[in-house]
């Protein structure tokens, strides 16, 4: 395999209904991606593209129809979709495209536009769920999520407080993002507070539906050194799947996002990660699902990272700064773009370009990750300057 | 340096823009239509769920027996082998309170909240669990590790579904 690196990356601002259709959200974040490397659409060589269920745009073919928007017009151009993991996993599919030498050059685009579903894209989450043995209980996904934390608190002995500080974490600093679809700051009690949806899940503990696309420009080797002094290597991708049965499974550990950071890391030389990563972006849909994958991630001790979290060990300062674009509680969520903007943020970090947000001491190693389905998914990447 | 220069796009629109038409929008409504088979393994369950028992399915490979049943492992990817009653008790592996309908709708105050619970079923391999839902139960006294009983319909209006059972309430052994 290759050595592929990332040498652009642009993204809109995620907002909770946009005025602009899915391709035209497609198109901003992909020229914008094109223009931070100074790239013309002439110069990219295939098109790797995420988007997540077609039902939120209620256009069958999803890929096909933003193809456009994405600069895909007559080149080979391809989709992938694995629920919530899109976003990640896609930078996955564009690196195979270079790695395996067909192409020097591959854009990776992701959007979502969740406002499209009426009267909430919650509701289209129960057509996810096996027709005859579960949805006829009418389940929708806050309902196993809630399942899950209350699993995971239980195991360890972890408090709603305990969980909502990751919202208040990620979503103040998500305040320091330009894109971010939030303007206030928000306090424990604010978290602690908002409406009980599924306990133990209140709604602040929960990140906002959105509007939003985010793109990155791959390149080979040869291709990065002649572009930028500063290219991004992607260094190890992990991904792996557990069974759909996810009543069978317990679900207080990750197993299947250990799997995947396993692969990663392996790929990537690192042996000790929480000692060798300097940032990590776990997916974060809900407040504790950060800390649920920083130990799936082999990044935090099972059990003891509500002490890491409260004695700052995550903070931007800290030993493993987590979260620092804010996540997906922070900036917002629009399914597949949100993963999308993780590796964007891993990109701006490595090359100290991440502004006010920048972490210090000039990180070299990031790894983010995203998860989906049936709590099942998930997609590792470590990317290193 | 900083990558503000590269978020473009992404225009919000408030609900006064849609509310008072001051953009344009379609709507549509699609009804999607489906007949799904039930399947070899889920029609004997839903037969047997009929007849108000819980019917699984053993893997003598790995030694599990599967709720629901299934024609083949997962895990070991060979055909499963027998048939096996559980018992239609089991214990709740982890539980929600959930103020949200399916669609994201609150339900109406006063309402019970919806009691999602996975459940795993006794008789089935360790951590062998189901979603279904709990009644007859003060929300405030769920606990996880609780051991639960089915609470079957009538006989007479079972149509073998998930639902011919209506939910799992607390159930203390004698």
């Amino acid at each position: 395999m290759r050595k592929v690196a990332v040498i652009g990356a642009g993204m809109t601002k995620f907002v909770r209904r946009a005025l602009e259709t899915p391709k035209e959200l497609s198109f901003e974040a992909t020229k914008a991606a094109l223009d931070s490397c100074g790239l013309r659409l002439e110069d990219i060589e295939c098109v790797a593209h995420g988007s997540a269920p077609d039902a939120f745009d209620g256009v069958h073919q999803k890929g096909e129809y933003l193809a456009d928007g994405c600069g895909g017009w007559n080149k080979p151009t391809m989709r992938v979709f694995v629920g919530g993991a899109t976003g990640v996993h896609a930078i996955i599919h564009g690196w195979y495209h270079v790695a395996s030498g067909m192409f020097d050059t591959c854009l990776v685009v992701c959007e979502e536009k969740m406002s499209n579903a009426m009267p909430h894209a919650q509701g289209f989450f129960l057509t996810i769920f096996d027709h005859t043995t579960e949805r006829a209980l009418q389940p929708n996904l806050l309902w196993i999520f809630a399942l899950e934390k209350n699993r995971y608190m239980q195991r360890y002995g972890y408090t709603k407080e305990d969980m909502a500080l990751v919202a208040v974490k990620n979503k103040n600093q998500g305040l320091k993002h330009p894109a971010s679809q939030f303007k206030d700051p928000v306090t424990l009690e604010d978290i602690l507070n908002s409406e009980v949806m599924a306990y133990p899940v209140n709604r602040l503990d929960v990140s906002p539906v959105s509007d939003g696309a985010a793109a990155v420009v791959l390149a080979s080797e040869k291709v990065a050194k002649r572009l930028t002094d500063k290219p991004v290597w992607v260094e190890g991708v992990g991904w792996s799947l557990d069974t759909a049965y996810w009543g069978t499974r317990d679900l207080y550990y990750p197993r299947y996002t250990e799997h995947a950071a396993r692969m990663a890391y392996k790929m990537a030389g690192i042996r000790e990660p929480h000692k060798q990563i300097n940032i990590a972006e776990p997916y974060d849909p809900f407040g504790y699902k950060a800390l649920h994958h920083m130990e799936g991630l082999l990044l935090s001790p099972r059990g003891k990272t509500v002490q890491l979290l409260r004695d700052g060990y995550f903070d931007m300062d800290g030993n493993l700064p987590m979260c620092p674009s804010g996540g997906l509680l922070g900036v917002g969520n629009p399914i597949a773009a949100a993963g999308m903007m993780k590796i964007c943020e891993l990109f701006w970090q490595l090359r100290g370009e991440a502004g006010e947000r920048q972490v210090p001491g000039n990180p070299k190693l990031g790894v983010a990750q995203a998860w989906g389905d049936l709590m099942q998914v998930s997609s590792v990447v470590v990317m290193g300057s | 340096m900083s990558n503000r220069q590269y978020i473009q796009g992404g225009i919000g629109l408030s609900e006064d823009d849609i509310q008072q038409g001051k953009v344009f929008f379609a709507e549509d409504s699609l009804n999607c239509r489906y007949a799904w088979d039930m399947g070899v393994a889920i029609e004997r369950y839903l037969r047997e769920l009929k007849n108000g028992r819980i019917i699984a399915k053993s893997c003598n490979e790995c030694r599990r027996i599967m709720v629901p049943p299934r024609m083949f492992c997962e895990l070991c990817f060979r055909p499963s082998d027998d048939w096996v009653f559980v018992q239609d008790t089991g214990v709740v592996n982890t539980f929600s309170i959930c103020y949200v309908n399916w669609d994201a709708s609150r339900i109406k105050p006063g309402e019970t909240p919806h009691l999602p619970a996975v459940i795993e079923i006794d008789g089935a391999s360790k951590g062998m669990g189901i979603m279904h839902r709990l009644g007859e139960v003060d929300p405030k006294d769920i606990k996880i590790g609780m051991r639960v009983k089915a609470v079957w319909k009538p006989a007479e209006e079972r149509t073998g579904a998930i639902t011919d059972i209506k939910y799992f309430k607390p159930y203390q052994e004698v």
